[in-house]
């Protein structure tokens, strides 16, 4: 038997229409060979620009081809934040929540951080002002590069498929 | 004692006698017990060589009786898994605690000869792995020359550093032989109730080393022919508060490892020994190439980094036992994944800071068992589960730090606290990798913060020397998933199958009536998906003398990360009471707390007279409490995941009506605007009142929202600015903050020089500390190391830095990975896997 799903269930979890039972399932049963290159496509679809998709990166964030075999960071607004091996964190806009005050317009008193101990800081995209990653860290602490995908190994010996490029 | 049970236990005996027999013949041809005449620790030594010298378990490039029969292989397979989960199910009946009873706070397995564990049953199976490290401590340490290792011998451990996350979980282990060789290892843990701490309770927070953690049973035999020694009958009851407890808890782990001997011979006797022996080694095998395949078909190669912290406050707390552990500490986990070409991963907490006086040090064992558990239950829950996903990872461990302190004077009566915290991005690393492949009905924030523990001790409603270990930790919010919000007061990281217990059974066993239970708003991280909801209980204390409580978990930190724009869960507080008029109120049918559901309320403290303390830290020291006292137990949430703002709507009135939030935060946090529609509505939560979206207000006030964002925000490259010249100058950073980074950068010149140059401080910068940090440092770094193993296993090599330090990039400082491509550039020792 395949270990496979339709590209339509596959577009259903991109858009959030799946019900429990079919989620459920999914995590208990097998591992689809063919998941990676559907949810490219899904994805591919969705976005409101033309780079090729190299791989979503995290929510809202995509690795994409560019001329000249570069690669980007992107965010599905279009804003470009830097190549794909660099920290795109670095590129973004930052709220640092570091006071009682600004704690507690998310938690009751008590039920937060010491801003003394611990600083929250939220990187926005700076096109879409979405919230793409909130980190909790010691006062002091620098930014952490958090993922680096190794696209070639992948693409060339992991699912053996060729890396899109921006003229193909 | 039944005739059928007499009559089993005669016959085991015989059976004993006549394998003793077969030995003592070996024996005297000058043959060990191991595989055709070796010792044991020959027959390690010989199976390690043969893994490391083609990277397959014991030299297994094939599996032929998987190939071959693979029915007949999937067969054995699960009966010996059945055996173990029969054995589970069945053997705790016999104890008494509810932590095993109810919360199943036990596992089994099934080992092999030299100590790898071939099935699991369910429960707490972090301990499948540690019982592993205990085995091959054992044979190590030539204990088949002395103690001896015979049939019908009983062992018990539960030394950290030998195999084992805290001394309260006491671990079983027995032999089994068949025809004079060692063919296998049963093994059980249960987590006791009181391991005799100088503090009530299984896992004290106020001792400052090992010697106040409690009774450590150092791999000891303490039994031969299934019977146990009076001389250890005699020893370990007075080193317990509830001796009872330990006794029966001791007959769990007794039956279940019983049962699983029964399963074995049932199977050699069916298939053949040499069928047995087969599937154990291929077993193994097995589970390595399942979590290499699992791994390149559902994550991506490449480099994961992430960071968590923890506090540990202990600064003017009462009853510590040195004056040097009167300081705050903080864990510092940085933490790595490299998935390699091959599938392997590299598990390195290079940075991490030193261990201190304090129960929340680790062993490799604990980080590598919990780190076990944590895979097995997340990346491979469908493949063969033992130590062959551990033969597919290596881990860095820092000698020295906080997670693999390599000195027995350290205390670690409650590892969890950093290890459940040190695993957070691990969580996170995971998810980043599924959701670049795709599989994002796989992504988890990540796992709460497993406190708070309510535990005590003093003499009991029974008029008896008692401790007291509430289980409710068990039951924590799970983390938000990418396609759905994590599940409220459902599991703790560290037990599967963990449960909150039911509230008329802790009440049997503890003198802790509950005035309320219910689940507790806002605890889960905001976020698309927010964390599951924690869920609080309020005890009060009945007919006790010189009764002492105390609380463990985090306070100034929240020690777990939100995912992709989610926030992290938030963190504890302490809430008790002493002096109260809850008995005149009860007398005279008057209201009384129930719950603190809303800390800015001030409803709590409208509800009652007392001696009122409500801080926000998370650990407290022993404390007395009297009759009619109050003790909130409040159980931390999960965290979230995803941009809150893109939340549903309906799902944010959801969490109003379910008790997850407060209505306040619906529009403070979500954008989301709503209105009361009815007082009185009750849903079924502890929350009253119907609520509703307005739907307009609700678009205008999260386009005003995103508006708000980028007014507050600045690029970051100008808070880089203002940040680097905050530390060059050493401004607004507390001195325990400090003191943590002087740690890590003192322990490991690669952080050192990851921080320097990413602040471009000068190369010989280093932080200002007070007399009183720069001291506790030089204490604890001038205690050198003490290290329990003689002579280590292959497996200890990633972390093993004794002599001479296995080659660790630090990628941190190095963005190319491609340098880190495989295990030659990596741990360097190691082979290069083969093709599967």
């Amino acid at each position: 038997m395949p270990e496979t799903y339709p590209q339509e269930i596959i577009d259903d979890l991109v858009d959030d229409n799946l019900d429990w039972d079919q989620l459920h399932d999914m995590m208990s049963d097998y591992k689809d060979t063919d998941r990676f290159l559907k949810i490219r496509h899904a994805l591919q679809e969705r976005v409101e620009w033309d780079d090729p998709i190299v791989l979503p990166y995290a929510d809202h964030l995509y690795v994409v081809a560019k001329p000249n075999d570069r690669m980007v960071i992107k965010c599905d607004c279009g804003h470009e934040f830097c190549e794909h091996d660099e920290n795109w964190k670095l590129e973004a806009l930052i709220n640092v929540r570091d006071s009682e005050a600004d704690y507690q317009e998310l938690y009751p008193e008590n039920m937060h951080p010491h801003p003394d101990y611990m600083e929250l800081r939220e990187y926005f995209c700076p096109g879409c002002k979405t919230l793409l990653e909130v980190n909790n860290v010691m006062p002091g602490y620098p930014i952490i590069h958090e993922f680096e995908p190794d696209i070639e190994t992948f693409y060339n010996e992991w699912i053996e498929e060729p890396i899109p490029t921006a003229s193909g | 004692m039944s005739t059928i049970e007499q009559t089993e236990g005669e016959e085991r005996r015989k059976e004993v006698q006549r394998e003793k027999e077969k030995v003592a013949q070996k024996r005297n041809r000058g043959e060990g017990i191991g595989w055709n005449g070796q010792t044991l620790r020959e027959q390690m030594a010989e199976l390690e060589d043969r893994t490391k010298a083609t990277d397959h378990y014991g030299g297994l490039t094939e599996l032929p009786l998987k190939e071959e029969d693979p029915i007949r292989y999937e067969q054995m397979f699960s009966q010996l898994r059945g055996g173990l989960v029969t054995a589970r199910e069945t053997s705790k009946e016999v104890a008494a605690t509810p932590i095993v009873e109810q919360e199943g706070e036990l596992c089994y397995g099934l080992f092999t000869p030299e100590g790898d564990s071939i099935a699991v049953s369910t429960g707490i199976i972090v301990h499948i792995h540690t019982m592993s490290e205990a085995i091959k401590y054992m044979i190590n340490h030539d204990y088949e020359e002395s103690p001896g290792i015979e049939p019908g011998d009983v062992f018990v451990n539960n030394d950290p550093h030998i195999g084992d996350v805290h001394p309260c979980d006491v671990m079983t282990l027995i032999p089994i032989f068949h025809e004079g060789e060692l063919i296998a290892w049963a093994g059980g843990v249960t987590h006791v109730i009181d391991t005799g701490a100088i503090g009530p309770g299984s896992m004290n927070v106020s001792q400052a080393s090992r010697f106040g953690d409690g009774a450590h049973y150092s791999a000891r035999k303490i039994g031969e022919d299934f019977e146990l020694y009076n001389s250890w009958e005699k020893d370990y009851v007075d080193k317990t508060r509830t001796p009872d407890f330990l006794k029966l808890d001791e007959r769990t782990r007794m039956t279940g490892c019983l049962m699983i001997r029964h399963v074995v011979k049932d199977m050699i006797e069916e298939y053949g020994v040499e069928n047995y022996k087969e599937l154990a080694r291929e077993a193994v095998e097995d589970g390595r190439r399942g979590f290499r395949k699992r791994i390149k078909k559902t994550m991506m190669p490449g480099t994961y980094r992430g960071v968590s912290f923890v506090d540990a406050l202990y600064e003017g707390q009462d009853n510590l036992t040195r004056e040097y552990a009167d300081e705050n500490h903080i864990m510092h986990a940085p933490s790595e994944l490299h998935v390699r070409e091959d599938g392997t991963f590299q598990v390195s907490f290079e940075g991490a800071n030193k261990w201190g006086w304090h129960p929340y040090n680790c062993t490799p064992a604990a980080i590598q068992g919990g780190i076990w558990v944590m895979l097995t239950q997340t990346v491979i829950p469908n493949e063969t589960v033992n130590d062959g996903a551990y033969y597919a990872c290596d881990f860095h461990l820092p000698v020295g730090s906080w997670a693999n302190t390599q000195n027995t004077e350290t205390a670690h009566a409650y590892a969890w606290h950093f290890l459940v915290s040190a695993w957070a991005p691990l969580w996170q690393h995971l998810s980043r990798g599924y959701f670049s492949r795709g599989f994002w009905e796989e992504i988890n924030a990540g796992n709460a913060n497993t406190s708070n523990w309510l535990q005590g001790g003093g003499i009991d409603q029974f008029g008896k020397l008692h401790a007291v270990n509430s289980f409710e930790s068990a039951c924590e919010g799970t983390g938000g998933q990418y396609v759905k919000d994590g599940e409220p007061y459902a599991a703790a990281i560290w037990n599967p199958e963990g449960d909150m217990g039911d509230a008329e059974v802790w009440e049997m066993t503890e003198p802790l009536p509950f005035l309320g239970r219910a689940a507790k708003p806002n605890t889960g991280g905001p976020g698309r998906r927010t964390g599951g909801s924690g869920f609080e209980s309020l005890r009060t204390v009945k007919d006790v003398s010189r009764w002492l409580l105390y609380e463990m978990g985090n306070g100034y930190m929240t020690s777990d990360s939100g995912l992709f724009g989610g926030y992290p869960a938030a963190t504890g507080y302490i809430l008790n009471a002493n002096d109260t008029d809850l008995e005149e109120r009860f007398e005279q049918q008057e209201d009384y707390p129930q719950h603190d559901l809303d800390p800015e309320s001030g409803a709590f403290e409208a509800a009652i007279e007392g001696d009122i303390t409500r801080r926000p830290e998370g650990i407290s020291t022993p404390k007395q409490f009297d009759d009619y006292g109050l003790y909130l137990n409040y159980l931390r949430g999960g965290p979230g995941v995803g941009d809150p703002l893109e939340r549903d709507p309906e799902d944010v009135v959801d969490d109003i009506h379910d008790g997850f939030m407060l209505p306040r935060y619906a529009e403070r946090v979500y954008g989301v605007v709503v209105e009361q529609v009815d007082e009185d509505a009750k849903h079924n939560s502890a929350t009253a009142g119907e609520y509703a979206v307005d739907e307009a207000a609700t678009r205008e006030r999260r386009e005003a929202m995103r508006g708000e964002r980028a007014e507050r925000a600045q690029p970051v490259s100008e808070w880089l600015k203002e940040e680097r010249e905050r530390i060059q100058e050493e401004r607004d950073l507390i001195d325990d903050v400090k003191k943590t980074y002087a740690s890590s950068m003192r322990l490991s010149d690669h952080f050192g020089e990851f921080f320097r140059s990413f602040w471009e401080l000068p190369e010989d910068f280093e932080f200002t500390l007070s007399e009183k940090a720069e001291q506790s440092l030089k204490f604890r770094f001038d205690s050198g190391t003490r290290p329990k193993w003689d002579n280590h296993t292959m497996g200890h090599e990633t972390w093993l830095n004794v002599e001479d330090e296995p080659y660790v990039p630090y990628t941190w400082t190095d963005r190319s990975i491609k340098d880190l491509s495989g295990p030659e550039g990596t741990f360097g020792r190691r082979g290069r896997a083969g093709d599967d």
